[in-house]
């Protein structure tokens, strides 16, 4: 969330409001008091169009803080709730830009992106008026050298005012960036406070998007607590899965991302709805199964299940064993179809067999079996 | 031919003496890969049902002339673990790892272009790559795949590389090459390095291709195919029904800001003549039909 980008980008020297985090209305006139007048009251939400939502308010004294806060925390931004809020102390503004780093994976190296155009979507802007956006592309072993980003800021045609500022600015957003290992630094708006004389540059605003690959070099516990995921999504990231919640009716799960996708998109091709993407990963461990099968058929919206195994150096009678060994150990309401093909898969299908019947169907093929998946939770095949 | 790999290829594991790679090392070994050395700087002297461990890439290629390595070192170590196999002297290396930063493969993949442009890195979080008969560095299932051609496969995607690999064997289809560039934002090895190369090799008639969402790898693919290739091929794209904005598994698998949809790959590929199937298996037969119209299988 901003608060928190906030933070992270003041650890690395970049100039930002002075501000503080809050979950009460107590807290939040308390810290807008000793902030000194005038704050914003900013909802701190992972959903864009807050301002809009009356989630940004700006106040002038204690009472108007209190009358904010109070309506700001508890507010519904799309379907998010409230629970904390950014007080800040309000800025001055001459001039708003954008600026951001990110991998520009076709090029493969670091791509800086900087507009005099700021405070505005810069998906907009890259459509309506593509040349306000000053790009820079970034060898990662080089890195950013202030006479590079001296041209670039000049490129982008900032205020001669801002340049000093936003060179110093930019260079550590790049730092930010790499050392902190994110996928995505963004500053919206990147302000020239005034009066414009002063010089000063800051980010009103701070996005950041970490890489979790990453994450065995950081303490990154206080990010994680705060990411957004359903129950589903939860209890499987605990189970080590990988899971992606979706709204459709038939679960899925299936031994590699891709052949997870492609599951989705068969079900998909036959009529049917997915309810999520779960990739179990290699090998046959019972305890997967039983975790995988478990958080599928806990979610309500799950009318069948579908069980889509390769067998590549995991065999195929392997992979059987562990679906019936996780069968045996858990009691799932909704009936499942099973593709097994691959490395031994003849004797995979003979270990099934025996425990075939309503509730446990296979199929030779991923076609026929997403028909019956669909057709067992009710739905229309194509 | 095969691409990138042959029988003559050396690998040394690096990572060898741990518990996945002395697993896939030793069944790479039993598959006839020549698998020469691993490395472990704790462990030089010793050995792994065989074959001899040293303590650098560099030790491993001055005694056993291999050429190529397999990393199986966890992710923390992976970027040290190329720059060593470069400096050390292999000229292709196999990253199987998964879960290494984006950071660090932006920096290695660079570093590499830079300072040792002959060297091929492939991944890293890859399947490996497989000359059925020949070479098998990496995690695929060797006997799933029937050797000679004249089909070449370039995958991001494992598990459907393993279907696409099965497919072809059933229908009595052999394999020059099959190579799994992986699912990461910044593989090693692109498409276009791969079919490249397939469009060079004599004994590659077509080429399938398996991709995937997220990012512009098989638009520029496309691209290259309707300007610089002769040869035919068939697709699948994974993930047409994939939300924007969620991660589907691969690092790399996202669609963000309408870019990298399924369906813009697939229309992309359509246009440069490549003929798309709408699952793994109706893409297989697609090659299927492709060879046999030929009289090639």
């Amino acid at each position: 969330m901003e608060y928190q980008g906030k933070q992270f980008f003041a650890s690395f020297g970049i100039p930002v409001s002075p501000g503080r985090a809050v979950q009460t209305v107590d807290d939040a006139v308390a810290a807008a008091d000793e902030l000194g007048y005038p704050v914003v009251v900013k909802a701190q939400v992972h959903v864009g169009g807050r301002g809009k939502a009356g989630g940004v308010k700006l106040a002038t004294n204690t009472a108007e803080a209190r009358e904010h806060a109070e309506f700001i925390l508890g507010l519904d931004i799309k379907g998010h709730i409230v629970r904390t809020l950014w007080i800040e102390k309000a800025s001055d503004i001459a001039e708003e830009y954008y600026a951001s780093f990110t991998l520009d994976r076709s090029a493969k190296k670091h791509l800086g992106m900087l507009s005099a155009q700021g405070g505005v979507e810069i998906e907009s802007v890259a459509e309506t008026d593509p040349d306000a956006i000053a790009k820079i592309w970034i060898d990662p072993v080089d890195g950013l050298t202030d006479e590079a980003a001296r041209a670039w800021v000049t490129a982008a045609k900032l205020n001669p005012l801002a340049t000093d500022g936003a060179v110093s600015i930019l260079t550590k957003l790049y730092r930010a960036y790499v050392d902190g290992d994110a996928d995505l630094t963004e500053i919206n708006p990147l302000i020239l406070k005034a009066p414009a004389e002063s010089g000063e540059v800051h980010a009103l605003d701070a996005k950041v998007t970490l890489d979790n690959n990453a994450q065995f070099r950081h303490e990154w516990d206080e990010y994680e607590a705060t990411q957004v995921r359903d129950d589903r999504e939860q209890a499987a990231h605990d189970a080590d899965l990988q899971y992606v919640g979706l709204e459709g009716y038939v679960g899925i799960i299936a031994n590699g991302a891709g052949l997870a996708m492609s599951t989705l998109d068969v079900v998909n091709q036959v009529g049917g709805e997915a309810a999520n993407f779960l990739d179990v990963g290699g090998g046959a461990d019972a305890k997967k199964f039983v975790s995988a099968l478990t958080i599928i058929d806990n979610d309500p919206r799950v009318k069948s299940i579908f069980i889509n195994i390769f067998g590549g150096i995991t065999r195929g009678e392997e992979v059987a064993n562990g679906i019936i060994t996780a069968l045996g150990q858990i009691d799932i309401k909704s009936p499942i179809v099973i593709r097994l093909d691959g490395t031994n898969a003849d004797e995979g299908r003979a270990i099934l067999e025996p425990h075939l019947g309503d509730k446990l169907q296979m199929q030779p093929t991923m076609l026929d079996a997403a028909r019956t998946a669909v057709e067992l939770a009710g739905g229309t095949v194509k | 031919m095969s691409i990138f790999v042959d029988e003559n290829t050396k690998v040394v594991y690096q990572g060898l003496t741990g518990s996945q790679g002395r697993y896939y090392g030793l069944l790479n070994r039993e598959y006839g890969t020549q698998v020469v050395a691993g490395t472990n700087p704790k462990k030089a002297g010793t050995d792994v049902e065989g074959i001899p461990v040293f303590a650098s890439v560099a030790d491993a290629v001055a005694e056993t002339g291999a050429n190529a390595s397999c990393i199986f070192i966890p992710a923390p170590g992976v970027k040290d673990a190329v720059m060593e196999a470069a400096e050390g002297g292999v000229e292709f290396i196999v990253c199987i790892t998964e879960g290494v930063p984006a950071q660090d493969e932006a920096w290695f993949f660079n570093k590499l272009k830079r300072d040792f442009p002959n060297v091929q890195l492939l991944g890293p979080n890859c399947p490996g790559i497989i000359s059925p008969g020949k070479c098998n560095i990496g995690i695929t299932a060797g006997h799933i795949a029937k050797a000679g051609g004249p089909v070449g496969i370039v995958s991001r995607s494992g598990t459907l590389t393993y279907q696409a690999l099965h497919e072809l064997k059933l229908q009595d289809i052999g394999v020059t090459t099959c190579v799994g560039i992986g699912g990461d934002p910044v593989p090693g090895t692109s498409f276009i390095d791969c079919l490249e190369r397939f469009e060079a090799d004599p004994d590659t008639k077509a080429v399938m291709m398996i991709g995937e969402i997220g990012g512009s790898a098989e638009e520029e693919a496309a691209e290259f195919i309707a300007t610089k290739m002769t040869k035919p091929v068939a697709s699948y794209i994974a993930g047409v029904t994939a939300p924007a904005g969620k991660k589907m598994g691969h690092a790399g698998a996202i669609v963000s800001g309408g870019k990298g949809t399924a369906q813009g790959k697939m229309d992309a590929l359509r246009a440069a003549g490549v003929q798309v199937g709408h699952n793994p298996t109706e893409a297989g037969d697609l090659m299927v039909q492709i060879v046999r119209e030929h009289g090639w299988a």
